[in-house]
């Protein structure tokens, strides 16, 4: 344990957008064996709810851990409303099942909003097991457009996409992935992760072009270490649990349709738990997120 | 003298319509005099056979008489010295299967048995109270290291022992908070938050480290564990829950027991929006499986304001496997049985929202391997129960993380980690007891697992040599 900082204190805090920020936190427990493709699990204050987040970097002699954080609701903004020095009350992890990491000769990796900032571990981890890497990055705009750096430089083909043009391809990341495959890489396995509706897309697009996809499941958790059964996902008839089998998991077989039916499920509660915060000051004026 | 004609006394009892509205105790104990009076019944046997069907072995007759003569603190100690968790033990342990059960006077007909449960839980609150509840502290430090998996009450029980005997121990707990399933399996009304607290902490203040949100199997190795400490015991539970496989199980609507007990009792769910973890459930709620679970389950529902609660059980009333108590205590708050019946298909409606259970009727058929009668389908009998909640509390097996990252340790084809005649695991040095060698069982099976093998820890670590 380093003796400079508490426990899961904030070393480094970046708002990257009005809605997006990036954290390098203390979390020596949680960094020293994180892997690609696993997530972790954050709480922010007593009676907090548990958070699943995926990993972006971590750090194993520093004994930190790097995620990036999208506010949508009361607990996301009220972590996106922590300054540098803040301590977060629990983060468990790593959790999940890392992504087999081998050569498998030439792979893409599709990134939609925040999920590129949780692509990019598997990108570089595949990188450096000798694959090809074809990536194909999507937001609505330049400024949502996040990690383009750091995703260029462990890329052999890098294709940045916005819905507006502003940087890029304009358009969405299925039609970049098509262009790619038409042009000619000979791609066998593909990882996405972003939107649950654009995962299901790009897999559908994988699927019929022969490449094997895998999508990192967000389904609601609650406590991530496979006790509850909340994150189950059908997979080829069979349930897996996303903490535990996933989240990456084959996403030719996976029913989105069910997925996307229970991820809405507290819809009504979120909003309750999310106006009785506004109504309460919100997060005092420190928050820039447009929800309040 | 002793006096067992005296009435026996049961304490103070919140009503079925009182307490179907909150997530205060349901058993409120009793009062000194009260108990006294209760303690003025026992024979004091000698041999007894209350101490003899007590899985941690508790000194009954004993810690009675000491509190016959007032001797609270004491009384406690005698307890205290082969069950550390007296006040959680006195609350959930389906004392009417041990100590109760085989109690001469039940047995003798006559009578009923005394009120062990109610005693030993009026003893445990009452010398907390006055400060006098003081776990053992160790004579010297042996210089050995121990680590324990999991901070259920299979853990805390061994480490408990281990500490007293001299040995560094600390207890690696994955939730963020600790105590296992008597944290995020039993409600509040049936084991106060604060009896955990003060529990665990009795425990710790013996010297033995509980550290939060470390996933054993992941955040750490066990291969890690085994070098960084001279033994470790395996206390990760049964939490894997047992879903039916049958159509619908993933429409929204449909909770494990697990999910469901975990949002209430771990995450404090009930009190949404004050805390931010939520938890609904419809107007007509349906439970399916009759143990513990099912009626922990079944009554949180029950206090969330549905129309209804159904436990939907396969065999009859007298196979349910649930703590006696808290069977009647379900009936009181309300919750309806459907007995003889098993689920068969979930169906939603056009909102894709649960609807209607399709069930059969069962009947019961020769003896199965537990020796009970096994219940048999009866073709034809399908009917419907309209319901728009389901909680599925079939059974729990063991948590696969530790198992499926050490494929050298040997488990049965049910996930269960195995020991040999020594209490150790396939592994050297490494133990293991409670729920993740028997499936989902109780907590005081798990705590007696935990107490023998901290003897044969203890013997293990006595070979390995002075440090």
């Amino acid at each position: 344990m380093n003796e400079k900082y508490k426990k899961y204190e904030i070393i480094e805090k970046v708002d990257i957008s009005d809605t997006v920020s990036k954290f390098v936190i203390y979390a020596p427990f949680t960094a020293r064996n994180a892997k690609a493709g696993q997530f972790l699990i954050l709480r922010g204050k007593e009676g907090g709810e548990r958070v699943p987040v995926t990993f972006v970097d971590w750090d194993k002699e520093a004994g930190t851990i790097t995620i990036i954080i999208q506010a949508i609701g009361k607990s996301t903004a009220l972590f996106n409303a922590f300054k540098q020095g803040d301590c977060f009350l629990n983060i468990a992890g790593p959790l999940g099942a890392p992504i087999d990491i081998k050569n498998y000769g030439t792979i893409a990796v599709v990134g939609g909003g925040v999920g590129i900032a949780e692509v990019y571990p598997i990108a570089k981890a595949l990188k450096d097991a000798g694959n090809r890497v074809v990536s194909v990055i999507g937001a609505r705009n330049k400024d949502l457009l996040i990690l383009q750096k750091e995703m260029e430089e462990v890329s052999d083909v890098y294709v940045p996409c916005t819905d507006d043009g502003s940087v890029g391809k304009k358009g969405f990341v299925t039609d970049a992935l098509q262009e790619t495959i038409d042009g000619g890489e000979k791609i066998t396995a593909g990882f996405i992760i972003g939107p649950l509706i654009m995962m299901k897309f790009v897999s559908q697009l994988m699927s019929k072009n022969g490449v094997q996809p895998y999508s990192s499941m967000n389904p609601i958790m609650v406590d991530g270490t496979g006790m509850c059964g909340c994150c189950r996902v059908n997979v080829d008839g069979k349930n897996k649990f996303a903490c535990v089998d996933g989240p990456m998991l084959p996403s030719d077989k996976i029913n989105f349709d069910e997925l996307m039916k229970r991820i809405d499920e507290y819809k009504k509660e979120e909003k309750i738990s999310l106006d009785k915060h506004n109504e309460e000051g919100g997060c005092g004026g420190k928050c820039k997120v447009g929800l309040h | 003298m002793p006096n067992p004609s005296l009435p026996r006394q049961t304490g103070k009892r919140q009503s079925g319509e009182e307490r179907r509205h909150n997530y205060e105790e349901v058993a409120q104990g009793c009062n000194l005099e009260e108990a006294m009076q209760e303690a003025e019944r026992c024979l004091n046997c000698k041999d007894a056979p209350c101490t003899k069907a007590c899985p941690v072995n508790v000194q009954i007759p004993e810690f009675i008489q000491l509190l016959k003569e007032g001797k609270i603190g004491e009384s406690a100690s005698k307890i205290m010295e082969t069950s550390l968790l007296p006040a959680i033990c006195g609350r959930v342990c389906p004392q009417e299967t041990h100590c109760e059960g085989n109690c001469v006077l039940h047995k003798g007909g006559k009578f009923p048995a005394v009120a062990v449960g109610l005693l030993e839980r009026f003893v445990a609150d009452e010398a907390r109270k006055q400060d006098k509840l003081i776990a053992p502290k160790p004579e010297k430090e042996s210089g050995f290291k121990v680590a324990m998996i999991g901070s259920g009450p299979s853990s805390l029980s061994c480490a408990a022992e281990l500490r007293k005997l001299g040995h560094k121990v600390v207890v690696f707990e994955a939730l963020h908070d600790f105590g296992g399933v008597l944290r995020y399996g039993i409600p509040s009304f049936r084991l106060p938050r604060e009896i955990i607290k003060a529990e665990v902490d009795t425990i710790s203040d013996m010297g033995v480290e509980i550290t939060p949100d470390i996933l054993v199997g992941s955040s750490i190795t066990l291969d890690e564990l085994r070098e960084e400490y001279d033994a470790v015991y395996i206390g990760s539970g049964a939490g894997l829950p047992t879903m039916p496989n049958i159509p619908g199980e993933n429409l929204v609507g449909v909770y494990s027991a697990n999910e469901f007990l975990t949002r209430v009792n771990l995450m404090q769910a009930y009190r949404f929006p004050e805390v931010d973890t939520p938890v609904h459930v419809g107007k007509n709620v349906v439970v399916l499986g009759g143990g513990n679970s099912a009626m922990d389950a079944a009554r949180c529902a029950m206090r969330l304001g549905p129309e209804s609660v159904t436990i939907v059980y396969r065999r009859g009333k007298d196979g349910l496997p649930a703590r006696e108590e808290e069977i009647e205590n379900a009936e009181e708050e309300g919750i309806k049985f459907q007995f003889l019946t098993v689920p068969k298909e979930i169906v939603a409606d056009e909102d894709g929202k649960v609807a209607i259970l399709k069930c059969l009727k069962t009947e019961l058929g020769e003896p199965d391997a537990s020796g009970r009668r096994r219940p048999q389908v009866i073709e034809g009998s399908g009917f419907d129960i309209k319901t728009d909640s389901i909680i599925i509390a079939l059974g729990q097996s063991p948590n696969p993380i530790i198992t499926n990252t050490n494929p050298d340790l040997k488990t049965n084809k049910w996930g269960a980690v195995e020991l040999n005649e020594a209490g150790e695991t396939s592994l050297k040095g490494v133990y293991a007891g409670g729920d993740i060698t028997r499936g989902g069982a109780t907590v005081l099976l798990a705590m007696k697992d935990g107490i023998e093998a901290a003897e044969k820890m203890h013997k293990y670590l006595e070979t390995k040599g002075a440090k």
